[in-house]
């Protein structure tokens, strides 16, 4: 087969999706957001819903979300995603809304607005990127950095009688009543991928059939914070953060 | 057919005229003195009627960001509070106006600093008209005197807010927020259609249709010499505000010799000083500001070339003095003349500051 034969449409069986656009991504080679801003831009395209969908984005390393996806999109004060998300949603019903935050977004600074987005059973998608740091401000401690964990601002690890215990906020957000879908995912392989596409797409159907609010949170790597290769970042998460943050639904309510 | 007048709050002047003037969201946290705003709202009902979502936040932050989120789809929506309240909300407003949001906000001030007091307030002037909240911007800043101008305002705040895509604050005190006087309520206008918003505001994310580019509601640019080319652009909107929107009131102005300068409640009780004055032969008028910011400047400093003093008379220590003198720039004295942390002054007691510290000087 010759390569013009290879590249036609009928032959096609990978693409990308057609809502990425060409811009270059800020994010650090090993970054597991690439791989998510896919998954969600395939989600929106394989559901339809490319001019009804409402994104939110974050202060943290994906406050430039909005430059790669080509929907609409408001960028929130830190920590503020789930009450802008709330508005956007309960104004503008049709639309199909998420919000994409980050450790420090979701569960430190903005604990309240999430909480309280979550129990009052917004009908809102909350993407939740653990990577158990702060990429964007150069890598200091999130509310989810592991025990032991060092960084900028806990150069000698985290020490939970100083600094307290990582925060499973997820856990948190499926007691709530409001909540319908927790789930914990990771995108380190191609199974994985796969998985966490199906997960999204199911939090995005319930936001849209009004069952309520459901989050989506990622394990993920950050290579330049943990100063580890893309490779040592994956093998790393697996170790250490998968046995305190366990994959897997953790609330579904059919 | 007559006009019907209603007896009423102005804080439920607030929730009526916004009900009727098309609003589409309010979004609010309980604070004294203003709470009636949100219970009115509550009790009416407005998501049966004309589609209007209310929402309790779970704090002063959450609800501006719901006014950020609403505001960025091209809806029209408020929030009120009071003084410790909208010191919470002051992140969010710049945000709104670094990124030229329209929304209503209403302070019902009372007296600070700290939690301070429930009782009535001008103290947050400075906050309102010189920034608040980080950065280089501007609030239109309405001050109602009366129940009636706390229900005309809101439409007319919602007007400014869109025709400037900028945030417009209701300065309101706890007397005016919980007096009660007859009203006349605006009459009903529509919400809009999608299609109206898509029209009205192209930039709003109301969901990317093919045929534009997605529309990215956002306050952050990286790019120094990006950022200095908004902030102008801020700059020049300001520009045109100043010129076109300044709102005062004259109340015997005419022949005065004296002139008294305030505000929103104080105004009312300066409206008998006046009174008072001229039963003593006193040639005094009263300026009383509508809007606070722009300030009419240009209108007091054309008296300055008439009168022979002012007092500016307002519920704190001397803020809006501060704006009157740069107007005045020293051709005649300006005083001020307050009463702090909740006390409300008499008109006795503003007429005997009036002789003493300009009148017999």
């Amino acid at each position: 087969m010759e390569l013009i034969d290879i590249i036609k449409p009928e032959n096609l069986v990978y693409d990308k999706p057609a809502l990425m656009n060409d811009n270059p991504m800020h994010y650090c080679p090993g970054c597991s957001h690439g791989v998510i801003h896919k998954l969600i831009a395939e989600v929106i395209e394989d559901m339809g819903m490319e001019e009804k969908t409402l994104g939110v984005s974050p202060v943290g390393c994906a406050v430039f979300a909005y430059n790669y996806l080509n929907i609409d999109w408001v960028e929130a004060a830190h920590g503020r995603a789930p009450a802008v998300a709330t508005a956007l949603k309960r104004l503008n019903k049709d639309k199909m809304v998420f919000t994409y935050q980050g450790d420090g977004d979701l569960a430190a600074i903005g604990t309240a607005e999430t909480i309280h987005a979550a129990n009052r059973g917004e009908n809102i998608v909350i993407v939740f990127v653990n990577n158990a740091i702060y990429g964007m401000t150069g890598g200091q401690m999130a509310p989810t950095t592991l025990e032991n964990m060092p960084t900028a601002t806990c150069p000698y690890g985290r020490d939970t009688e100083l600094h307290g215990h990582p925060l499973k906020i997820s856990n948190i957000l499926a007691l709530l009543e409001g909540t319908c879908y927790v789930t914990r995912q990771s995108v380190q392989t191609a199974a994985a991928v796969r998985k966490a596409k199906k997960s999204l797409r199911k939090a995005f159907e319930n936001s849209m059939a009004g069952k309520g609010t459901s989050v989506v949170e990622f394990v993920s790597t950050c290579s330049s914070g943990w100063k580890m290769t893309p490779a040592q970042s994956n093998t790393w998460m697996e170790q250490n953060m998968f046995p305190f943050y366990p994959l897997g639904d953790i609330k579904n309510v059919e | 057919m007559a006009e019907e007048v209603s007896l009423m709050k102005g804080n439920e002047a607030v929730a009526y005229a916004a009900i009727r003037c098309g609003a589409d969201g309010y979004f609010g946290y309980p604070i004294t003195p203003q709470s009636e705003i949100m219970e009115t709202l509550m009790v009416e009902k407005p998501w049966e009627t004309t589609g209007m979502v209310v929402l309790q936040a779970e704090s002063e932050v959450a609800a501006i960001n719901m006014v950020y989120g609403g505001a960025a789809s091209g809806k029209r929506v408020m929030t009120s509070s009071s003084s410790p309240g909208i010191s919470l909300k002051q992140e969010g407003i710049s945000y709104l106006a670094g990124a030229d949001l329209p929304c209503l906000i209403v302070n019902v001030m009372r007296g600070g600093p700290g939690l301070g007091t429930i009782q009535p307030s001008q103290a947050d002037y400075f906050q309102t008209v010189k920034g608040g909240g980080h950065g280089d911007y501007r609030l239109i800043t309405l001050a109602p005197s009366s129940v009636q101008e706390m229900a005309d305002f809101v439409s007319l705040g919602f007007d400014l807010a869109f025709k400037y895509s900028n945030p417009c604050m209701i300065l309101s005190d706890g007397i005016i927020g919980q007096m009660m006087e007859k009203v006349v309520l605006p009459p009903y206008k529509k919400r809009k259609t999608e299609a109206e918003i898509r029209e009205e505001s192209p930039w709003a994310t109301q969901g990317k249709l093919k045929s534009r580019k997605p529309n990215i509601v956002t306050s952050l640019e990286l790019d120094p010499a990006i950022m200095e080319e908004n902030n102008i652009r801020f700059q020049a909107k300001y520009k045109k505000i100043e010129e076109a929107e300044v709102r005062y009131e004259e109340f015997h102005c005419e022949d005065a010799e004296y002139l008294l300068i305030a505000f929103g409640s104080s105004a009312r009780i300066c409206q008998k000083v006046v009174e008072l004055a001229r039963q003593e032969g006193i040639k005094l008028g009263l300026l009383r500001p509508i809007t606070l910011w722009p300030f009419p400047k240009d209108a007091i400093a054309t008296y300055a070339n008439k009168v022979k003093g002012m007092l500016s008379v307002e519920l704190n220590a001397g803020q809006m003095v501060e704006d009157v003198r740069l107007a005045v720039n020293g051709k005649i004295p300006v005083e001020h003349f307050g009463r702090l942390g909740g006390i409300v002054f008499t008109p006795d007691e503003i007429l005997v500051a009036l002789k003493e510290k300009i009148i017999n000087k």
